[in-house]
């Protein structure tokens, strides 16, 4: 008798506990050996890029906020930087202060968030996901605080900032810039050199450097990758070249090591806002510019090193009051591309934790 | 400002009136304690039914009472079943049945809410608090919630097969539960194989858990089904080992004679046998399918492995299995470990059926507190485990334990100098081998040393990164 198996196609997603959001990969198995994966995208597309052809520089705003709804505020800040770029208009000193603390808010909001859930997608029965949600909490307070909203901020103006943060926000980021390095020291002791962490995510997903410049990727997946990279410090933007940071780099481009380069990322990101905090100029935290800005028939592109990666927007004006053509350059999108090569080879556990590894945001993917 | 922005406050405030309340409490209980240390000092319970130390004694009692009642009144239904003695029978079989049905049924109740309550705290959030006072009949809210769900059947099932692993995965629930010793007279079935009979019966369920995989005709309930398989048969085996290794010990397979040798001997085994503990409660976690071992059902993965198509009350009784073999598994720890319900003569004076529940209790907190803590293994690393690690080092103590009981059945006299001696050898040969096995089979941590990301402050390319690399 003779036996025969054909490979096995499973349908991860679009509704899965681990593809975060509405994502599919189709992977074709051998037992739990995987042969071949497919990314299925497309499930949460608003059309969002042509959509902003229709409205106004200043009405495109709350857009930015809906494609990485973890990190709104590094949104904003990237496209009005592009706005600004195409209509040359001049940002206060203090604007660019704010807008740093609260993007480097964000970042350390959208880290947490990212490694809590790749722990959970690593088994963890939500414990530290919990542990971490108890900061973003915090972060996502003071920004309900400064702006009325947690998730989708619309906080940053074209010019400058929408609103002065209230009086009680200095005291309550003072504390928690205190509180933050304790938390993430806590984090450490649970989860670093954990062994069951180290045997799920050491060597698992390991993406060569040269892999990663060559397919463009960006964000705390190169740098685990070993490529000293970081537009923060390769092309400041904001007051970024004023502080005193560093940017850590992975040794073995696995998915332990991106798990690690976010940590460390947090921590130097409560140091940029410690600084930022100290040297806050005083002045007005806005230019006004009219409210149909018209800028000059261009194009204009403006990056960021968002919580993903490189986030970049490019904005082509005609002279009318609505941008001609509006494109997002997702780091998501961008990141996951090299997941097949990735997973490949390795079995389904495997898959999941590098997929949580990469930290996509379904919502930048699909826009 | 500092109360907004810490939505969790753990700690409460003690008021005057709470505390008054405490301490009223408090010494009532003391006052309590002391009048049933005049009755048990009296002795006036002793060999009485209503010693409450031993609600065995009062079913013995009553059995002799009926069967003094019968034995001169032969009726028809003595001369069908030829024994005088049924009644008695039968009716301490209900009594006994009842008492383990309702016990398990109770804190299948209770254990609900202390595991989300204990997994809430560990996870620095409150847990269920809204149904009932202190959230305590959020479980019944659910079973009810459940039980009024409808019962979806996914097209291409198999009807039989579909609906009978919820049936079967519970009864072997609850059989498992009736050597279990309470106290020194209460074994609902106080069998001489009685370890034996758990290891027959704890693998029954992979069956049904198989059927309801293949049954399901879903690709998640398959894969699931076949790891619970692979890992169930793996870890079959340590436990298997680990639960002879005691038998070697001491003598026999009768677990009720297991807690007493640990009581007359004043010892708990955990002491001898450190290595057993460590197998047995490893391929426990394994066969009970929680964390770090929940392959079989990993969320991230396989969604819920092969209960992922049941819904209402047959996801609810699979989900009330998975509990109930939890704590027949911390159970069966206290009983073959922690010396049951024997406590240096405690037992004496504390009902031995609550010593024992404190035990059962403590387990299952180690259980709840793993889930909490710990992410899950692979499934290949698990099943290395059990083939490369569990199983050799379990052979190993075997060997040398059966050589230790040789001894001890000749030196029986010198009881606390010998059992002193093999708590010590056995304690370094935990260590011994555990580690020494794992260097054994490559695990050496400081040879390789973990890396941390570098900080640096210049950026660069693929150039940068080779010089990082030559010199880190």
């Amino acid at each position: 008798m003779t036996t025969a198996s054909d490979p096995y196609v499973l349908n991860i997603g679009p509704q899965h506990p681990s593809t975060h959001g509405v994502f599919r990969l189709r992977v074709v198995m051998d037992g739990e050996h995987l042969q071949d994966v497919d990314m299925v995208v497309g499930y949460l597309h608003r059309s969002m890029e042509k959509l902003a052809e229709e409205r106004t520089y200043a009405q495109n705003i709350p857009f930015t906020d809906r494609t990485d709804y973890l990190a709104a505020m590094s949104n904003n800040l990237g496209y009005c930087l592009a706005a600004e770029l195409l209509a040359g208009v001049e940002v206060p000193e203090r604007a660019s202060y704010l807008r740093v603390i609260f993007a480097e808010l964000q970042r350390i909001a959208s880290h947490s968030m990212a490694n809590g859930t790749f722990i959970n997608d690593a088994g963890a029965w939500q414990t530290p996901l919990m542990y971490m949600f108890r900061e973003r909490e915090k972060i996502l307070d003071l920004f309900e605080m400064t702006c009325g909203a947690r998730l989708t901020t619309n906080y940053m103006r074209i010019g400058g900032v929408a609103f002065e943060p209230p009086p009680e926000f200095y005291p309550a980021v003072d504390a928690l810039v205190a509180e933050l390095p304790d938390r993430i020291g806590e984090y450490t002791e649970l989860l670093v050199d954990n062994e069951i962490l180290l045997a799920r995510a050491r060597d698992v997903g390991v993406l060569s450097p040269a892999d990663a410049i060559n397919a463009s990727i960006t964000g705390p997946v190169l740098r685990a990758s070993g490529v000293p990279w970081d537009l923060r410090k390769a092309e400041p933007y904001c007051a970024y070249d004023r502080f005193d940071f560093g940017i850590p780099v992975g040794h073995h481009g696995d998915c332990y090591d991106r798990f690690l380069v976010r940590l460390e990322e947090m921590r130097q990101s409560v140091r940029i806002i410690r600084q930022a905090l100290d040297g806050l100029p005083s002045g007005a935290h806005k230019t006004e510019i009219p409210l149909a800005l018209r800028p000059e028939p261009g194009e204009a592109y403006a990056r960021v090193e968002g919580p993903r990666g490189e986030l970049g927007f490019y904005v082509v004006s005609d002279g009318g009051p609505a941008p001609f053509r509006f494109h997002i350059r997702a780091p998501s999108l961008i990141n996951l591309s090299l997941l097949r090569e990735m997973a490949v080879g390795s079995s389904l556990p495997d898959a999941i934790v590098t997929l949580g590894s990469l930290d996509i945001v379904v919502g930048e993917i699909d826009r | 400002m500092s109360a907004a922005l810490d939505p969790i406050r753990l700690r409460a405030r003690l008021a005057p009136r709470t505390l008054a309340r405490g301490v009223i409490a408090f010494a009532a209980f003391v006052a309590l304690n002391v009048a049933i240390a005049a009755l048990v000092v009296s002795g006036a319970l002793d060999g009485e039914w209503y010693d409450f130390r031993d609600l065995g004694l009062g079913v013995q009692q009553l059995r002799e009472w009926l069967d003094e009642q019968t034995a001169d009144q032969p009726g028809w239904l003595t001369d069908i079943l030829r024994s005088t003695t049924w009644l008695s029978y039968l009716v301490t079989a209900l009594l006994g049945a009842t008492g383990i049905l309702s016990f398990v049924g109770g804190v299948l109740l209770v254990l609900i809410w202390v595991e989300r309550r204990l997994i809430g705290r560990i996870q620095v959030r409150r847990g269920p608090n809204r149904v009932g006072p202190f959230g305590l009949l959020q479980p019944v809210a659910d079973a009810i919630k459940l039980i009024q769900k409808e019962t979806l059947i996914p097209v291409g099932a198999d009807r039989v097969m579909f609906f009978l692993p919820p049936v079967l995965v519970f009864i072997p629930g609850l059989l498992v539960w009736a050597p279990v010793p309470w106290a020194p007279h209460m074994t609902y079935v106080d069998t001489n194989v009685g370890v034996l009979y758990l290891v027959a019966i704890g693998s029954l369920a992979t069956l049904a858990i198989f059927m309801a995989g293949w049954s399901s005709n879903n690709h998640y309930a398959l894969l699931g089904a076949m790891r619970t398989v692979a890992m169930m048969i793996s870890y079959e085996i340590p436990l298997a080992l680990s639960l002879l290794t005691v038998v070697v010990l001491t003598g026999s397979a009768q677990l009720s004679a297991i807690v007493e040798w640990q009581s007359v001997h004043n010892v708990w085994i955990v002491v001898l046998l450190p290595l057993t503990l460590f197998t047995f409660f490893f391929a426990s976690t394994a066969e009970l399918n929680r964390t770090p071992n929940d392959i079989a059902e990993a969320e991230s993965e396989i969604v819920a492995g092969f209960h992922t198509e049941y819904s209402g009350m047959k996801f609810g009784l699979f989900y009330a299995v998975e509990l109930g073999n939890a704590v027949a598994v911390s159970a069966l720890t206290a009983a073959l470990f922690l010396g049951g319900w024997s406590m240096f003569g405690l037992q004496e004076w504390v009902p031995a059926y609550l010593l024992f529940a404190t035990k059962v209790a403590a387990v299952y907190f180690v259980l709840v507190w793993l889930r909490g803590t710990l992410p899950r293994f692979r499934l290949d690393q698990l099943m290395a485990f059990a083939w490369k690690y569990l199983i050799p080092l379990a052979l190993l103590n075997l060997g040398v334990v059966a050589i230790e009981a040789a001894l001890f059945r000749r030196w029986e006299g010198e009881g606390v100098v010998v059992l002193g001696g093999f708590a010590l050898a056995n304690g370094l040969l935990t260590v011994v081998a555990v580690r020494g096995w794992a260097r054994f089979l490559g695990y050496a941590p400081e040879r390789e040393p973990l890396l941390r990301p570098t900080l640096t402050t210049g950026v660069g390319g693929l150039r940068a990164v080779d010089r990082m690399r030559t010199t880190r």
